[in-house]
């Protein structure tokens, strides 16, 4: 157990000055691993702000009613009977005329346009929230709601929430086939740099195996290499996606400003770059145990 | 009696595509003995050592070393064999790109002994070969006889039961010749068992060992000395 564990440090220093001695193709090989792992991580963490961003707009199936402005407190009571009492409506909120303007008076440039206005233009209004994201459903309620008398406008205000979330979805998809054939890409760098590594050790290998080296003993410091070749890479690849979102947060200070946001984009946590480091240096270790297999048998002492 | 620490029995060495190296070989070494193989080119010397190193296998027969067949032995198992083993090569086979230290010290490395007794060990086995004030040297700044004595540094250093030569002394003149010779047989002294392959006839006059003359893969001779 001990010499095992002797091997292993033996591996590690010998990974280390093996990296070192060649630090421009260290450099290379890293910089190939990085820049293929930041398209989909960068593309990871656009779309978990996206949708942060989204999370903060109701997903659920919404219908906005606009009553007429004639329409007194008997006839909102009856429209609100009528809603309650169609099929498929899961909640129906009244919103009085006064909160609306209320509310639209803290929509930031608005406060100064509502000011100049003698009378309240808004009308009273309900929000009907639906049972089930069915677009069939909300058409025809829709259309039922819309004949309903002392009505004035009907508006299925979430169509455009479900669109962004669509594609959010559409997105991960992309990132997720974007992240496999990127992550096959470092797999086949990883393998490549033990082949050659492999074929420059011939002879020591060689040697190894004739003085009573096991496999395991020429094999573990060509698992290291790759290991340690994937996590520099995948490091290099939150350093990109780093910098980049800094660089994108100075530009998007003062485009959410317009909108009166404080809105930027968010680095990926502690966890998520956690998860990165181990998964890039798995690959890495694929990578080289592929290639070790592929190619370590075929060297036997003469 | 010990039991032989060498046997074949009834070996033979079949090579793809029909070349017969060894056939029907049969012969005993005792633990401690020193015995040369001698034969002109392709009688089969470095094919028999390969059979002890389990480098290749035998088409035929039983090799026993160290009490163990290695003819089916595991794949597995003969990186354990061959740390019993010290093994001297006619082209050397050192790292080139290591110090002459480094070279000595992977064997040790090898079997997971800690750096400082390694150091140690590979210090004196260099001290042995008169190379300790090159250690730090790549190998490619010594002579064809001290790189040869690098050889043996490197193949004592575990202090195997066995030294395997393959012609330790081709290529050397005959004033180093002697010397690899003599360090070869002072480990023969203190108990190893030594195996060489040789067609130098000085060398057999000078040492008088028991001698194995093979010819086209058979035992066509074999010489014991005379107890002194």
């Amino acid at each position: 157990m001990i010499a095992w564990l002797r091997h292993h440090r033996v591996s590690a220093v010998h990974t280390a000055a093996r990296l070192a001695r060649n630090p421009l193709a260290t450099l290379m090989n890293v910089a190939v691993i990085g820049v293929a792992l930041a398209l989909p991580l960068g593309g990871y963490a656009i779309l978990a702000n996206l949708k942060v961003l989204a999370g903060t707009i109701s997903t659920d199936p919404e219908i906005s009613i606009f009553l007429a402005a004639s329409a007194g407190k008997s006839q909102i009571m009856e429209v609100e009977s009528r809603l309650r009492q169609a099929a498929g409506v899961k909640a129906v909120q009244f919103v009085p005329k006064d909160v609306a303007l209320t509310s639209l008076r803290k929509t930031p440039g608005m406060a100064e346009v509502i000011a100049t206005l003698r009378d309240n233009p808004l009308p009273d209004a309900f929000v009907v929230t639906l049972e089930v994201h069915d677009p069939a459903l909300a058409g025809r309620l829709e259309g039922e709601f819309a004949r309903l008398s002392h009505v004035a406008h009907v508006e299925a205000d979430s169509l455009w929430v479900r669109r962004l979330d669509t594609l959010l979805r559409l997105g991960r998809t992309a990132i997720l086939i974007l992240g496999a054939v990127l992550g096959f890409a470092l797999v086949g760098v990883t393998f490549n740099t033990i082949r050659l590594q492999i074929l420059t050790q011939r002879d020591e290998i060689e040697v190894s195996k004739l003085i009573g080296a096991t496999d395991s003993f020429i094999q573990r410091p060509l698992f290291y290499l790759g290991a340690v070749q994937g996590l520099l890479g995948g490091g290099a690849a939150l350093a990109v996606v780093y910098l980049s979102i800094m660089v994108f947060n100075r530009d998007l200070v003062g485009i959410a400003a317009l909108y009166a946001s404080d809105f930027q984009l968010r680095p990926l946590d502690f966890f998520e770059s956690l998860a990165v480091l181990v998964f890039s240096g798995f690959l890495g270790w694929l990578g080289a145990y592929t290639s070790v297999s592929r190619h370590l048998h075929e060297i036997r002492p003469d | 009696m010990s039991a032989p620490i060498v046997s074949f029995s009834r070996v033979s060495k079949r090579y793809p595509g029909g070349f017969e190296a060894l056939h029907d070989l049969s012969f005993n070494v005792k633990p401690g003995e020193m015995v040369f193989l001698t034969g002109h080119s392709g009688a089969g010397k470095s094919t028999l050592l390969k059979l002890i190193a389990a480098m290749e296998r035998a088409s035929q027969g039983i090799v026993l070393v160290n009490g163990q067949n290695v003819s089916a032995m595991r794949d597995k198992a003969i990186p354990y064999l061959r740390r019993h083993l010290g093994l001297v090569f006619q082209d050397r086979k050192l790292l080139y790109d290591r110090s002459v230290f480094d070279n000595v010290m992977l064997p040790l490395t090898i079997t997971g002994l800690p750096f400082r007794d390694a150091a140690r060990r590979a210090r004196a086995a260099l001290d042995k070969v008169g190379l300790l004030d090159r250690e730090k040297a790549p190998p490619v700044t010594l002579s064809g006889g001290e790189q040869q004595r690098l050889c043996i540094a490197r193949a004592i250093v575990n202090r195997p039961a066995i030294l395997l030569a393959d012609e330790p002394t081709a290529s050397l003149d005959t004033g180093y010749a002697q010397a690899i010779m003599e360090m070869i047989h002072s480990f023969n002294q203190v108990g190893a068992t030594v195996l060489i392959a040789t067609h130098d006839q000085q060398l057999m006059d000078t040492w008088r060992p028991r001698v194995l003359r093979l010819d086209h893969g058979r035992l066509a001779g074999e010489t014991i000395p005379e107890p002194a």
